[in-house]
């Protein structure tokens, strides 16, 4: 039991320490709310890394859900932040379904690559589309109410911190479940043994369909929470490169347990921020080195990393 | 006692071999086929089309009386076929009760998102079946962990945990040490006749098929060159040629 124990107080700690930093230095905010809309994508990542499929275009799902949200609020400027949420969500959903048909056909490079060019293909449109969409200069959200209550700035940044961690504490308990379960179990068996899966009855496509569909809501209600902290979209929400950042921080944080999204996020983040404090202009440097620090030193990411000491400390009765 | 399994003209070719000429073929149930015949005999591709891995260039095959001809292979296992391989296929990262476990969930059909994998299932059961091909003490390392033998064991374990009506092994004991051969198939059959399974395995050992089967097919180039009771078939003058070579 050591290791889910160790989980339950990273967990504790963790929340802990957004809301204190987030209460005491107000500025932090905005920084740790992104964190979390990044662990929460990242999520969704990983259930795809637990396939052995890595998707190069995911942040298009985030994409979908923020202007879904920018739609709607500048439409009908009446309607709560909780229900534009919801609506990004359910768009990202749709959009993920069908897209998912499509792309759970592919393997390996193909995945990846389709993903890729599937979130190119919107990214270009968004841009083209000036008068709808802004173009790359984004759309501007006002402020919505939350639950029907009118905020100020400092007081929406607070919800909406209380409301994202809340979200990714049980969004990341719903996918450590989900992840052992009978059918993310049957998803990881796409990783090893795809032959296997279907002479046990099981469509290999079905599986990684229901994954995918999930990977999309969550990166959706990451893009939905994102575009209410950030009071805007642009379409660099759905480029590759922030496609490629979640499949760093899932690769950074490891997909062996949902916790391990979130711990790649805050390093990702903290080294964002220090190198924006300290290293102007050098921060892709840290990161990288970041990374090849952990392919070398951790494959399996941070959390595998924790996951071996614990079971090697058990083992010697520890 | 109906046919379970049965072929009609079932022809294939890769290029210029021809790796099944015109089969036809049936099994009832209850019986315990063994299957013999040189390297690329054509055995496994036999195998791989009437589960629909392959399909056929020409002929039909129907299994407990539907035509599935061209059907793929997870829609044929649910009709009732289990399958295990000549080389493992296994969940190497899962561990050795894990994958029985994933066996039995996909038995339902329905995969459940939010139960545990390891209560969604009976666990006296996983523990009856580890305990049947003698991998209880392994059921927590994982797959890719096991030895060649052991693996082939999973691996026909993994198939039988779908509580098939059919069971077809591609050479179950290749692998296995020579001394354990007899204790794994005596248990093995034991197992199949207490579920009633009916039984189709590929083998290279004489003993085992003349001590384990109650009917041998004779595979020669791709066609059935003899079928019968094993006395006869062993004893079978193209058969002591071309397979066992003592003639
Ligand atoms: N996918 C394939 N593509 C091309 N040729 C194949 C393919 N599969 C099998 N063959 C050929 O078909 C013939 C029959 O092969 P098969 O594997 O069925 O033989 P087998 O009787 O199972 O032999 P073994 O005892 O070695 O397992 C061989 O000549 C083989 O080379
Ligand atoms: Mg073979």
């Amino acid at each position: 039991m050591a290791r889910l124990y160790d989980i339950r107080v990273m967990t504790v700690l963790g929340s802990l320490l957004c809301l204190i930093l987030g209460l005491a230095f107000p500025w932090s905010k905005t920084p740790i709310i992104v964190g979390l809309c990044f662990g929460i994508a990242t999520l969704g990542v990983a259930a795809m890394v637990r396939a052995g499929q890595v998707s190069f275009g995911h942040a298009m799902y985030a994409c979908i859900a923020g202007y879904t949200v920018a739609f709607l609020a500048r439409a009908w400027p009446q309607l709560d932040g909780l229900l534009l949420i919801l609506a990004g969500v359910g768009a990202s959903l749709l959009a993920g379904a069908i897209v998912g048909v499509f792309v759970v056909r592919y393997r390996g490079i193909f995945f990846g690559m389709l993903n890729l060019a599937i979130s190119m293909v919107l990214f270009s449109v968004i841009g083209k589309f000036y008068t709808l969409t802004g173009g790359t200069d984004g759309l501007r959200i006002n402020r919505p109410t939350l639950l029907g209550f009118e905020f100020e700035r400092a007081g929406f940044e607070t919800v909406l911190l209380i409301g994202t961690l809340a979200a990714a504490i049980g969004l990341g308990f719903l996918v450590q479940r989900y992840f052992q379960s009978a059918s993310g179990e049957a998803l990881a068996g796409i990783k090893t043994n795809e032959t296997r899966l279907e002479y046990l009855g099981l469509s290999a496509r079905r599986v990684l369909w229901n994954g995918y569909f999930f990977s999309a809501g969550l990166v959706g209600l990451s893009g939905a929470l994102f575009a209410m902290v950030q009071g805007l979209v642009t379409p660099d929400m759905g480029s590759w490169l922030r496609s490629g950042e979640f499949v760093f921080i899932a690769i950074l944080g490891g997909s062996g347990h949902a916790i391990g999204a979130f711990l790649g996020a805050a390093v990702f983040e903290l080294v964002k921020l220090f190198a924006a404090a300290y290293m102007t202009g050098v921060w892709q440097l840290l990161l990288g080195v970041t990374l090849i620090f952990v392919i070398l030193v951790a494959p399996e990411g941070i959390i595998g990393l924790l996951m071996k000491k614990s079971a090697l400390a058990t083992r010697r009765g520890g | 006692m109906g046919v379970l399994i049965r072929t009609e003209r079932l022809s294939l070719n890769f290029g210029g071999v021809i790796a099944a000429d015109n089969i036809d073929f049936s099994l009832e149930e209850g019986e315990r086929l063994a299957v013999i015949g040189q390297n690329g005999a054509g055995k496994t591709t036999f195998i791989n089309i009437c589960t629909g891995f392959l399909k056929p260039t020409g002929g039909r095959v129907w299994f407990d009386g539907k035509d599935v001809t061209g059907m793929e292979p997870r829609h044929i296992v649910r009709l009732g076929l289990g399958r295990s391989f000549q080389l493992p296929q296994l969940f190497l990262d899962h561990t050795v009760r894990q994958c029985l476990e994933i066996s039995a969930a996909a038995r339902s059909g329905k995969l459940s998102f939010l139960l545990p994998l390891a209560r969604s299932v009976d666990a006296r059961e996983i523990d009856h079946t580890l305990e049947l091909v003698g991998l209880r003490d392994r059921s927590h390392e994982l797959a890719s962990s096991l030895p060649e033998g052991q693996r082939k064991l999973l691996d026909v374990a993994m198939a039988l945990m779908l509580n098939p009506k059919l069971l077809i092994m591609d050479e179950p004991t290749s692998g296995v040490a020579s001394e354990d051969k007899h204790d794994l198939m005596a248990t093995l059959m034991r197992a199949l006749d207490e579920r009633k399974v009916t039984s189709w395995f590929v083998e290279h050992d004489v003993d085992i098929v003349s001590r384990y089967a109650t009917r041998v097919a004779a595979w020669i180039a791709g066609k059935v060159a003899a079928d019968g009771p094993p006395a006869e078939v062993l004893a079978s003058e193209a058969v002591r040629r071309e397979i066992l070579g003592t003639a």
